[in-house]
């Protein structure tokens, strides 16, 4: 990663090597910042799989007799419920005000004088987040239910790779909605409100607590096409158990990109709003 | 605030043996003015951003009512679940989202003692001339959450008058004392596992799995989990005494795991184990604590 200082000459190679460089490194030290709390990866993991046993026998329960419900067997939700407890650690739905913190303690100005926008060193330190949580905290629930359960594994060749690009869609949709609540702090301080609204629709609009597909139809669209939560969870899981025919899949990661799109936009948008009112407390 | 019962530290296991409280101005028991006093402060302090308080209350009140709509839609795609019907479900339901509300609104604050060991506020505690449990769940005593254990027991009343149960006294001193066992027996849960931290301080996540996961468990009738699953939550652990069998005995249903009925009046027992193991893991935990020296 190059610096421009009075004493180090200027770089030579072109403005979007450097940026990728620079993106990169930020990324590496997002990985290397959580892989080391690696106890509390494991008690994490432990946490997701007692959850896993929960909802994989529930869902089972409802599926009853004729082991199908909502368009999913017994395999399928076997996948979704143990593919969906790694999933939860790597998008990250709860648990991050590392920004509201930053902007309630005025620390946000430090980010405000840093060479790259805050949006974007956010967004790269999370995707490195994400990056050691998919090794540590998808991979040990997946084996799992792998061990334990008879799991559903995708059939068409398109679906792994379609249910990566999802999955990466996911982490954007998500931090772009921890960023947007976060960011609220810029106008009230005190972000509880806005984060306990967040916590309470992510978990169960996200299609973790049930799969959306137990609600009626006209609400699982409404869901699906007007908020972003079922791109955090339910959409990628759809994508793996083939719940639906191939083009609906595509077009349900199409979906996923349009909020991945519009999210990072109104990120940036909300935060040169803010950066034009704010006033950073205590000097 | 409710007597801690029997998950009160005595106090001796702590730093602070023979409390140096000033004699003959207070004639009170040392401490209980102290006790009053730290609740008050807490009260004050919460109530004080009013907005924040709302917000806070209305807030929490959603987990549960999520919890409960979750066991809705359920249903809204089976008449069954492990064959017990919705109005039977809920009485399940009713106990544990009571009682798991109420012990996380009296004990659940607990669960920071990962945080106050790592920063070394619990030196702090320890040194003060008060019990250390009491002093930690009056330091932070989450006031926001009454709402939730509000919540939580107008299901239970709902689920009870809906039922079409029979009532007999016997049942109507199980519906009261019932609740009341499963409420001590998370409470037990929320200090056990919290203890954890004494020796593995990054540990949080961990306790989750048996407080919340607890909580999910005994929402739902235990014969929908898998044999050795259950076996050790519903057994094991004794979460099938918090809303199970209480549920069976009130509703008047023989168990189809084929345990007897008077199982369920074994639940205020069962509570009182319990309390003995969180009293036991707290004084060992406590005197196995060694300040991380910050």
């Amino acid at each position: 990663m190059g610096s421009v200082t009075a004493t180090v000459a200027p770089p030579t190679d072109s403005n979007v090597t450097r940026w990728f460089r620079t993106f990169g490194a930020i990324v590496g030290s997002g990985f290397r910042r959580h892989a080391t709390y690696r106890q509390a990866a494991v008690a994490g993991v432990v946490t997701n799989s007692v959850f896993g046993f929960l909802r994989y026998y529930i869902f089972v329960a409802a599926a009853g007799a004729a082991g199908r419900v909502a368009g999913y067997d017994r395999a399928q939700l076997a996948t979704f419920v143990w593919v969906g407890q790694g999933l939860l650690a790597v998008v990250a739905i709860w648990g991050w005000t590392e920004l509201a913190d930053r902007i309630r303690t005025g620390e946000i100005a430090a980010d405000l004088l840093r060479p790259i926008h805050p949006v974007t060193s956010y967004f790269a330190t999370d995707l490195g987040r994400a990056g050691f949580a998919s090794l540590s905290r998808l991979l040990p629930p997946v084996l799992i239910g792998l061990l334990f359960f008879d799991v559903y594994l995708p059939r068409r060749w398109a679906t792994l790779p379609l249910f990566a690009f999802s999955v990466l869609l996911a982490v954007v949709v998500c931090f772009g909605c921890r960023y947007l609540v976060n960011a609220t702090a810029y106008w009230l301080q005190d972000v509880r409100g806005p984060l306990i609204l967040w916590t309470l629709c992510s978990g169960v609009l996200a299609g973790l607590y049930f799969p959306l597909g137990f609600l009626p139809g006209w609400l699982e669209a409404g869901l699906r096409y007007g908020t972003p939560f079922p791109s955090l969870l339910q959409i990628p899981l759809d994508v793996l158990v083939e719940r639906d025919p191939a083009a609906v899949q595509f077009g349900l990661v199409g979906v996923q990109l349009g909020w991945a799109v519009a999210l990072l936009a109104l990120c940036r948008l909300v935060q040169r709003r803010a950066e034009r009112r704010m006033v950073v407390q205590g000097g | 605030m409710a007597e801690p019962g029997t998950l009160t530290d005595p106090g001796r296991s702590a730093v602070a043996s023979g409390p140096v409280w000033p004699s003959g101005a207070d004639r009170r028991p040392p401490g209980l003015a102290a006790y009053r006093a730290l609740l008050g402060a807490q009260a004050r302090s919460q109530a004080a951003y009013r907005a924040s308080f709302v917000v806070d209350l209305v807030g929490n009140v959603g987990a549960t009512v999520f919890d409960v709509v979750t066991v809705l839609v359920l249903f809204g795609v089976t008449r069954e679940l492990g064959g017990f019907t919705l109005r039977e479900t809920l009485v399940i339901v009713g106990l544990s989202s009571f009682a798991f509300a109420t012990a996380d609104l009296l004990v659940g604050n607990i669960e920071r003692l990962p945080r106050y060991v790592r920063t070394g506020l619990f030196d702090a505690v320890l040194v003060r001339p008060l019990a250390a449990l009491p002093q930690l769940l009056l330091m932070d005593l989450p006031l926001r959450k009454v709402s939730r254990a509000v919540f939580g027991l107008a299901v239970l009343v709902v689920a009870l008058a809906s039922a079409g149960i029979q009532w007999t006294p016997g049942r109507v001193a199980l519906a009261v004392v019932a609740p009341l066992a499963a409420v001590v027996f998370f409470g037990s849960v929320f200090v056990t596992t919290a203890t954890v931290s004494f020796y593995w301080i990054d540990s949080g996540e961990l306790a989750n799995s048996v407080t919340y996961g607890g909580r999910d468990f005994t929402s739902y009738p235990v014969t929908v989990y898998g044999s050795w699953f259950r076996a050790l939550f519903a057994y094991g652990m004794g979460f099938a005494f918090v809303s199970y069998h209480p549920a069976l005995a009130l509703l008047g249903r023989a168990d189809p795991l084929g345990l007897p009925g008077w199982v369920g009046w074994a639940a205020p027992g069962v509570a009182v184990v319990a309390a003995a193991i969180a009293t036991l893991a707290w004084r060992v935990g406590i005197r196995h604590y060694r300040s991380t020296g910050s």
